[in-house]
């Protein structure tokens, strides 16, 4: 009888059985991304989720692991008695860098933008300009840590030249200060990412229709008018953009904090532990085998992290808007 | 009435000159702001420790043979060095790179030249995680690679560089630009079978986005620093940024022309590289400006 139900289905539609053979390569195309996104990323997350229930104990290689609840959620977040707010701080150190490079950054992205796309005021030097800003993006962060950490240690080239043109009192030293740590790290994540961003706002501003430009030219705006009324609100999705990866990025923050001022491979960021970010909590947990607590503080992150992806979805969605807006102009 | 117009013209440029020279010293100064910090990193290298404290200067010194040789003496009896970790980068990179863009771009194609069931779900479930940063799970990570045996492996580093969703993203934004369906349509008339289109007709077309999305990716397989101090413990099997992570340790840290001559031979190659695609990468970056 089945065989029967085969020979009907394939007497009776031999033509489109055919056509629709190509379509099932779609499959095969997607497969190995999707083996290894599921593999290599989706259950390590699971996993980490189910670890974070976890306790797990490795006393000289006797390891033990109990289901612990949610426990470590408690002692992280500080409600279980005697146990400090550690995933509080760290995210506070995280967000206070975060901003202290964020700010600098999209300011003088966005000048430096609206002055290379300016067609009045030519600016020259427009490819070197744009290849040196953008450069220190490209190289390793590790090393750009450690170069900025030497450069203002407390004996350092740039300490000595500014005690002694004296900027700084002689007994100062950067790295004995938690607003010159942070200030430095700071410094250094806007150094690295505002060639980019500018590079980005450059591209969205170009992309704004010169008709509109003229339209206000003609009612009689000027320079300023014309880039707070008519270039901001059109780069809007663009600058949302910016902020929310940035913001993602930011709480990920690692390679910089991770090398400055610690000693060691302690994952403490001096000084006072003003600089150790989140992401370095949970390499210290994991360094001391703390898989359970590293996981808590990961699933942490990760729902910190979610809240501030779902806003990008939303600025997704308003891109879409603004671009047809955009195009109707 | 001439007089008073040429008057106006000659006022009008005068103010333009003066913005446009204030704007250039601006930029001027900027540029200056990402090149000295290297600057003093290659002059550094060749000077000796102690002028290195006594302050700035943008001389070289005559001690970079010095600094060279008590560089070199300070690896030895290390399982690692400077060179060896820049070839332990290379090997892990340069495979990364390649599964990056080409299976970015196979299901980039997968996506949107075939019409099949799940097509549309694959497509949100790419934009939706494509934010998603690998250090959330890089616990469970860990773990899962401890079962399967592939701790301390670097193919616990290049494995899930197959699966990358922004260069996805990318290369299919890209290619609705370039390509078109109608050309799979002849490739099979001429009896091309569905995955020779693909190497020899996609693969050449896309040519241009997959050179950008190269680039990007082997930058950031290249400066990694996290993924690897999760997974690497053997001291010979070290990548670049772990090797920088040890200047900082005392070892190295006691003599700066040591430190200097470290990083310069560190950061050098990247920087060279860097300058000779410069244009390719500014526009790179801008391009994917303009499809996000």
């Amino acid at each position: 009888m089945s065989d029967n139900a085969v020979k009907t289905v394939s007497a009776t539609k031999p033509r489109r059985r055919k056509k629709v053979t190509h379509e099932w390569y779609g499959y095969l195309f997607i497969l190995p991304f999707f083996l290894v996104y599921l593999g290599f990323q989706v259950y390590p997350l699971i996993n980490t989720f189910r670890w974070s229930l976890l306790n797990y104990v490795d006393r000289y290689g006797n390891v033990t692991i109990t289901f612990n609840g949610l426990k470590g959620f408690a002692d992280v977040l500080g409600i279980t008695a005697g146990e400090k707010a550690y995933f509080f701080k760290y995210l506070l150190n995280t967000v206070i860098m975060w901003i202290g490079g964020f700010i600098p950054q999209i300011i003088i992205s966005l000048l430096i933008a609206a002055w290379l796309t300016n067609t009045i005021v030519k600016v020259r030097g427009q490819g070197a300009i744009k290849i040196l800003t953008y450069m220190p993006n490209i190289i390793t962060a590790a090393s750009i840590s450690v170069l900025f950490a030497s450069l203002f240690a407390q004996y350092g080239p740039v300490t000595a030249l500014l005690k002694k043109m004296g900027v700084i009192a002689q007994d100062y030293n950067f790295l004995d200060s938690i607003a010159g740590t942070r200030g430095l790290i700071s410094f250094i994540l806007f150094w690295m990412w505002y060639g980019n961003t500018t590079l980005l706002l450059i591209a969205g501003m170009l992309g704004i229709n010169p008709s509109l430009y003229e339209a206000a030219s003609i009612d009689g705006a000027n320079g300023g008018q014309r880039f707070f009324r008519v270039t901001l609100p059109l780069l809007k999705p663009i600058l949302l953009f910016t902020l929310v990866t940035s913001a993602v990025g930011g709480l990920q923050m690692y390679d910089i904090p991770s090398l400055f001022n610690v000693v060691g491979s302690s994952y403490v960021g001096n000084p006072a532990d003003s600089t150790t970010t989140v992401t370095m909590y949970i390499m210290r947990l994991y360094n001391s085998k703390n898989y359970g607590k590293a996981s808590v503080v990961s699933v942490l992150l990760f729902i910190v992290t979610l809240i501030v992806s779902l806003i990008l979805f939303k600025v997704m969605g308003n891109s879409d808007k603004t671009k047809k807006k955009r195009a109707r102009a | 009435m001439a007089k008073l117009k040429s008057g106006v013209d000659k006022g009008y440029h005068a103010k333009i000159l003066v913005q446009r020279t204030a704007k250039e010293i601006v930029c001027i100064i900027l540029c200056l702001m990402s090149l000295i910090p290297f600057i003093i990193l290659f002059m550094n290298a060749t000077r000796t420790s102690e002028a290195i404290k006594a302050g700035l200067s943008f001389i070289p010194g005559g001690n970079l043979a010095e600094n060279w040789k008590n560089f070199m003496a300070k690896q030895n009896g290390m399982e690692i060095n400077v060179f060896k970790a820049m070839l332990n980068s290379l090997i892990i990179s340069v495979p990364s790179t390649i599964c990056t863009v080409y299976f970015s771009t196979l299901t980039a194609y997968g996506i949107f030249v075939y019409d099949f069931k799940l097509k549309k779900f694959a497509w949100s479930f790419i934009l939706a995680v494509m934010i998603i940063p690998n250090t959330i799970a890089a616990i469970g990570f860990y773990q899962f690679m401890n079962q399967i045996g592939l701790t301390d492996s670097y193919l616990a580093l290049i494995i899930p560089s197959i699966a990358s969703p922004a260069t996805v993203f990318f290369m299919k934004q890209y290619m609705e630009s370039v390509f078109s369906k109608e050309l799979v349509e002849a490739a099979r008339i001429d009896g091309s079978g569905e995955f020779r289109t693909f190497n020899t007709i996609a693969i050449p077309l896309m040519k241009p986005a997959i050179a950008t999305q190269a680039i990007f990716a082997f930058v950031a397989s290249w400066n990694n620093l996290f993924m690897p101090s999760l997974i690497i413990s053997s001291e010979s099997k070290q990548t670049l940024p772990l090797f920088i992570r040890m200047l900082q340790s005392d070892q190295f840290k006691t003599d700066y022309g040591v430190v200097y001559i470290g990083l310069t031979i560190a950061i050098l190659p990247i920087f060279v590289v860097y300058f000779i695609l410069a244009r390719n990468i500014v526009a790179g970056v801008q391009m994917g400006g303009v499809k996000e």
